[in-house]
C-alpha cells in the first residue's frame, strides 16, 4: 500500500477537501470578490463570490449572506440563480451561483446592437425587476454593467448585494443605512437615494432602470416616446415615475408594437405618421394600387 | 498540518447528514451474521491502523502489547457486538470507537494480564510492521491531542484505501494512465511538471491537464464514498 506522508496527506486534504476548485478571479468589490471555480462533484464552472476576509464585522457577514438568501428567493429566469452557500474552511462567507458567459449589457450594446434587440433585452430587465419587486425586493444598484446577456440570448440581473427586502425590521441593521450611507452608483441613482434617503421604495429602482435605457439608446435615432418613457422612468418626483417595472416594461412592449405608449400623448400628425409606419405594407400595397389606376385611367385617354 | 474541519460546509467530508443505510455501520446491526461480518471487516480495515497507533501513544503500550490490545479490541467487540450499540444521534462513529476502546484498554489494564489475543482474528492480515514503520515516519504526532492524533491516523487510513481503491478501478476500467499521472504528480515525492508527465507518458500537456483533472474528481468520489461508509 502507498505510504501518505503527512505532506502527501496535506496535498490531497487539499485536493478532496473543497467542492470547488479555484480557476481565476472574475472580478472585485468593496465587500467581496468573484471568483471563477470548477465544481467537482458535478463537473461545471460556477462563480463563486467570497467576502475578502474572514475577520470582517458581524454585519458584512450577513450583508454576504443575506444577498444569498435573496437571490436564492428570487427564481426567475431572469435572476442568476444561485447554488450553494457557506464558509470556506478559512472562515470566509461564500456562495456558488451560475457562472453566466456573455457580455454585460453596456458591452452587448458597444457591439452594435440593433435598437429592437436592446428594446427586447431592456423589456426582460423590467421583467425579472418587477417579479423581485413583487417579491419585496429592491435591487438598489441596476445599472448596465450588473446585467448580462447570456450566450442564448438571456437577460440576468445580477449584484444583488445592496437590495433591500421591504418591510423587513432587520434590514436597516444588515445593510447599515439606516443613517443614510449612501449605496449605489450615482449615475444610475434615484435622487432620493443619492439623498441618501432611508425609506425608498421600488420607484427608486425604476428611476434607475430609466437611466439603464436613456444609456442603452444614446447612440441611437430616438423616437420622441421613447425619449418620453426613460423620461417619465426619470421623474424627479417618485409619484411621477411609472407605478410598476411591469408598466414600464408593458409601455416597452406598446413601442415594439408601434402602438401608442402611456408616457407620451401625440398629436394627429404623429399618430398619423405613426400609424403609417405601423402599417407601411399596407399603405405601400394601396399606394401602388392608386399609382396603378392612375396609370391605367391616363394610359386609357390616350 | 490540516484536519478537514467538521463544521465547514464546502470541506464536506464530515458533514452531518444522516448515515445511509449503506453505510457498514448501520450494516453492523444486521441480524444477518454475513452482513455483520462484512461490515465488521470494512470498519477492521478503515480503523485498526488508528486503532494500533492510538494505543501505543497515548496508552504508551509496547508494540506487542499494541498489536495485542488492537486484535483483542475488534475481536472482542465483533464478539460482543459492540457496534450495534452506537447512536448516530449522540456521537460520531468516531468518537464512540475511540471511547469502546479507552474503556477497552483500561479494563485490560485493571485486569493486569496481557492475553494473547488471537481467536477469531487470525485470518486478518494485519500488517502491524508496516504500522510500527509509519508511526516512526510521523512528523506530527507529538503536536496532536491523541484524539487529534486519532483522527488524523483515521483520516489517513481513509485516503490509503481510497488510493488503492481507486488504482483497483483504473486497471478495471482500463485507465491505468490516469491513476499513473496521478501517483506521479499527486504522490510521489518527486515534484514533476505537466510537460514533463506528457513526455513520460507521450500525450501532449492539455491531455495531461485533463487526464489529472478526472483521476482527482474520481479520487474524490471514492474518497467521499469510503469515508460515507465508516464515519
Amino acid at each position: 500500500m502507498t505510504w501518505l506522508s503527512d505532506d502527501k496527506l496535506d496535498h490531497l486534504l487539499d485536493i478532496v477537501g473543497s467542492k470547488y476548485a479555484f480557476v481565476k478571479e472574475l472580478g472585485r468589490g468593496g465587500m467581496g470578490t468573484v471568483y471563477l471555480a470548477e465544481d467537482r462533484e458535478l463537473d461545471r464552472h460556477v462563480a463563486i463570490k467570497v467576502l475578502n476576509a474572514a475577520d470582517v464585522a458581524d454585519g458584512l457577514r450577513e450583508r454576504m449572506m443575506r444577498e444569498a438568501q435573496i437571490i436564492a428567493r428570487l427564481e426567475h429566469p431572469g435572476i442568476v440563480p444561485v447554488h450553494d452557500a457557506g464558509t470556506l474552511p478559512d472562515g470566509r462567507i461564500f456562495y456558488a451561483m451560475k457562472f453566466v458567459r456573455g457580455s454585460r449589457l453596456d458591452e452587448y450594446a458597444a457591439q452594435g446592437a440593433s435598437l429592437r434587440d436592446r428594446l427586447r433585452k431592456f423589456q426582460a430587465v423590467c421583467d425579472a425587476v418587477a417579479f423581485a419587486h413583487a417579491h419585496g425586493v429592491i435591487h438598489r444598484d441596476l445599472k448596465p454593467q450588473n446585467i448580462m446577456i447570456g450566450s442564448f440570448g438571456e437577460v440576468l440581473v445580477m449584484d444583488w448585494g445592496v437590495a433591500k427586502i421591504r418591510d423587513d425590521p432587520s434590514q436597516s441593521a444588515v445593510l447599515n443605512t439606516s443613517d443614510g450611507t449612501v449605496i449605489g452608483t450615482r449615475h444610475y441613482m434615484s435622487p432620493e437615494q443619492a439623498r441618501g434617503e432611508v425609506d425608498i421604495d421600488e420607484r427608486s429602482d425604476i428611476y434607475s432602470l430609466g437611466a439603464v435605457l436613456k444609456f442603452l439608446l444614446s447612440d441611437q435615432k430616438v423616437s420622441k416616446p421613447a425619449k418620453a418613457i426613460y423620461s417619465k422612468a426619470m421623474s424627479q418626483t417618485p409619484a411621477d415615475r411609472y407605478a410598476s417595472a411591469s408598466e414600464l416594461s408593458a409601455d416597452i412592449g406598446l413601442l415594439l408594437d408601434g402602438e401608442p405608449v402611456s408616457a407620451y400623448r401625440e398629436n394627429a400628425l404623429e399618430k398619423a405618421g405613426r400609424w403609417i409606419g405601423k402599417n407601411r405594407f399596407l399603405v405601400l400595397l394601396v399606394l401602388a394600387y392608386l399609382l396603378m389606376r392612375i396609370f391605367l385611367i391616363f394610359t386609357a385617354r390616350r | 498540518m490540516k484536519f478537514i474541519d467538521p463544521d465547514t460546509d464546502i470541506g464536506g467530508l464530515l458533514h452531518k447528514f444522516p448515515v445511509t443505510n449503506h453505510s457498514a455501520i448501520v450494516a453492523a446491526r444486521s441480524d444477518d451474521e454475513i452482513i455483520r461480518r462484512r461490515a465488521f471487516d470494512t470498519i477492521l480495515n478503515s480503523y485498526w491502523k488508528p486503532v494500533y497507533k492510538y494505543v501505543r501513544l497515548k496508552w504508551q503500550a509496547s508494540n506487542e502489547d499494541a498489536k495485542d490490545l488492537t486484535q483483542g479490541f475488534f475481536a472482542n467487540a465483533f464478539e460482543k457486538n459492540h457496534f450495534a450499540s452506537y447512536d448516530a444521534a449522540k456521537a460520531s462513529f468516531q468518537t464512540f470507537l475511540r471511547t469502546c476502546l479507552d474503556g477497552f484498554v483500561a479494563n485490560e489494564r485493571k485486569a493486569g494480564q496481557r492475553l494473547k489475543r488471537g481467536g477469531d482474528m487470525d485470518h486478518y492480515q494485519l500488517d502491524f510492521a508496516a504500522a510500527e514503520d509509519e508511526l516512526a515516519a510521523h512528523e506530527t504526532a507529538s503536536t496532536l491531542t491523541p484524539e487529534e492524533f486519532f483522527h488524523r491516523e483515521w483520516v489517513r487510513s481513509m485516503f490509503t484505501i481510497a488510493v488503492e481503491a481507486f488504482r483497483q478501478r483504473c486497471i478495471e476500467s482500463g485507465r491505468l494512465v490516469h491513476f499513473q499521472i496521478f501517483e506521479r504528480y499527486d504522490l510521489n515525492d518527486d515534484n514533476v511538471s505537466y510537460a514533463s508527465l506528457a513526455n513520460e507518458f507521450g500525450l501532449d500537456v492539455s491531455t495531461v491537464n485533463n487526464y489529472l483533472a478526472a483521476a482527482r474528481r474520481d479520487f474524490r468520489r471514492i474518497v467521499l464514498e469510503k469515508m460515507r461508509d465508516v464515519k
